[in-house]
């Protein structure tokens, strides 16, 4: 990687994400490793998030290493006006490793040019998720077999979807085609569309969700689309309820058809597609304890044997 | 009187220094302050709205016994690309300049995504420009891009 930091997903080359996904795939077969014996990591989460801060705690855990850090920063300094590179350096002196969750957008780059300590991005605001990011990679290879000429449908809050647009670049290397369903509200910013222009990548955009689309599909991918992005509420009830899979649209899909969601979902999936074989997503949170030890051997340069 | 005399008499002539033309008359303090000009302390002659035959009205910087870096100058393609340098030596021009847009602009423009780092932290700024042509910078933090016409400098 261009830098022993994982801020955003764009830094990784094709060879960086195969290797850190055939790691995950090591952890997968092993997850107990002692590589991190006496090291302690930082979790830093400035912003609530229980699902990431868990499974980078696990992946810390079972790989044998310590954990110190905080889950919510209003017990913490940065509540009496500390800064951010203050806290940084704080802690700094104290770990091998740092993992941060900021609501403020670019608070993981900022952090990595201010400290020696390898940064994981847990997340920044509405920019950049990189470890979502690499546990959806590794889903679609492991549920495909592949990551090259894969079809991915994309359906919900394109708009502000960041997992989306990091899957996108994530992808990018590996000539997928893209069908991006969504109300005309929440469609794929062009920013999005331009970066597929550039690199070659294919796509079609959608408003109506159908089987026809479906059925020509590898990877599905549902987001959430929330009440709160819409500024025509009108628009939101005559939508809410088009973006939503049941279990009776997947009848004629590919075999190899597997969904994928970033979770919490809320009604976009009915409950009734749980019980498909081709719903994929608990797995897939399952998925990100594999790739986060992946991610943390990769910052710190350990190698992951076979 | 012939229309050499009359421009001759509008700004008086330079020994040595930088006299900055085809300014945007709607830009002119917008550059004056990107250069600092209000803490400079040499002589300096600022006139603006003379008749320009490209640009309809356009302003003039000259400031008497000062060369500018290029970082320092560079600054002014962000409100101003089309300016003329002329460096003056002994009341010649010994040499004409454009200004082109850096590939990087620090502490110069404020992002204008209230959700970022650099307007949360006492930090500068740090922007990449992502196209020359249009002025299309980019967040180096929270990679906001921005369009020129949105550009707020600092």
């Amino acid at each position: 990687m261009k830098s022993k930091s994982l801020v955003s997903i764009d830094q990784c080359s094709k060879e960086d994400i195969l290797r850190i996904l055939d790691n995950a795939g090591k952890f997968e077969k092993n997850p107990n490793r002692k590589l991190l014996e006496g090291k302690v990591a930082a979790t830093l989460f400035f912003e609530p998030s229980t699902r990431t801060r868990l499974s980078f705690e696990t992946a810390v855990n079972r790989l044998g290493g310590r954990v110190i850090g905080f889950s919510d920063a209003s017990t913490t300094s940065s509540s009496k006006g500390e800064t951010l590179k203050d806290t940084i350096l704080m802690v700094s002196n104290y770990v091998d490793l740092i993992i941060m969750r900021h609501h403020l957008e670019g608070a993981a780059r900022y952090a990595s040019e201010v400290t020696q300590i390898p940064i994981i991005n847990a997340g920044d605001g509405a920019n950049q998720h990189p470890s979502q990011t690499m546990l959806d990679l590794y889903s679609i290879r492991k549920t495909q077999g592949k990551l090259e000429n894969l079809t991915i449908t994309m359906v919900g809050d394109l708009k502000y979807g960041r997992t989306v647009h990091s899957l996108i670049v994530g992808m990018s290397h590996f000539n997928p085609t893209f069908h991006f369903v969504a109300p005309n509200e929440l469609r794929m910013p062009d920013e999005q569309k331009n970066f597929c222009d550039q690199h070659g990548l294919k796509y079609e955009e959608h408003t109506d969700f159908t089987e026809e689309i479906i059925n020509q599909t590898d990877i599905l991918y549902m987001t959430r689309v929330q009440r709160e992005r819409f500024t025509d509420m009108e628009e939101y009830e005559r939508v809410k309820n088009v973006y939503i899979l049941r279990n009776d649209m997947l009848k004629n899909s590919r075999e190899n058809l597997r969904i994928l969601h970033p979770l919490p979902r809320v009604n976009e999936i009915a409950y009734d597609v749980d019980d498909n074989p081709k719903a994929y997503y608990i797995q897939q949170a399952r998925n990100g304890l594999f790739a986060r030890q992946a991610i943390i051997s990769e910052v710190l340069g350990l190698e992951v044997t076979d | 009187m012939s229309e050499v005399k009359n421009k001759e008499l509008q700004v008086a002539a330079l020994e040595n220094g930088t006299a900055i033309d085809h300014i945007p008359s709607d830009k002119l303090f917008k550059v004056a302050a990107l250069l600092g000009l209000d803490k400079e302390k040499n002589q300096i002659t600022i006139g603006n709205n003379f008749p320009s035959s490209k640009m309809g009205s356009k302003g003039m910087i000259k400031i008497a016994n000062k060369f500018f870096a290029e970082d320092e100058i560079n600054r002014i393609a962000l409100v101003a690309p089309n300016v003329m340098l002329n460096i003056i030596k002994d009341y010649q021009v010994v040499e004409k300049k454009t200004v082109t847009l850096p590939d990087e602009l620090i502490g110069l423009v404020k992002c204008n995504n209230p959700k970022c780092i650099t307007n949360n932290e006492p930090m500068l700024t740090r922007f990449h420009v992502i196209n020359k042509e249009t002025g299309t910078i980019k967040c180096h933090y929270c990679e906001r891009k921005i369009n020129k016409e949105d550009i707020v400098i600092k």
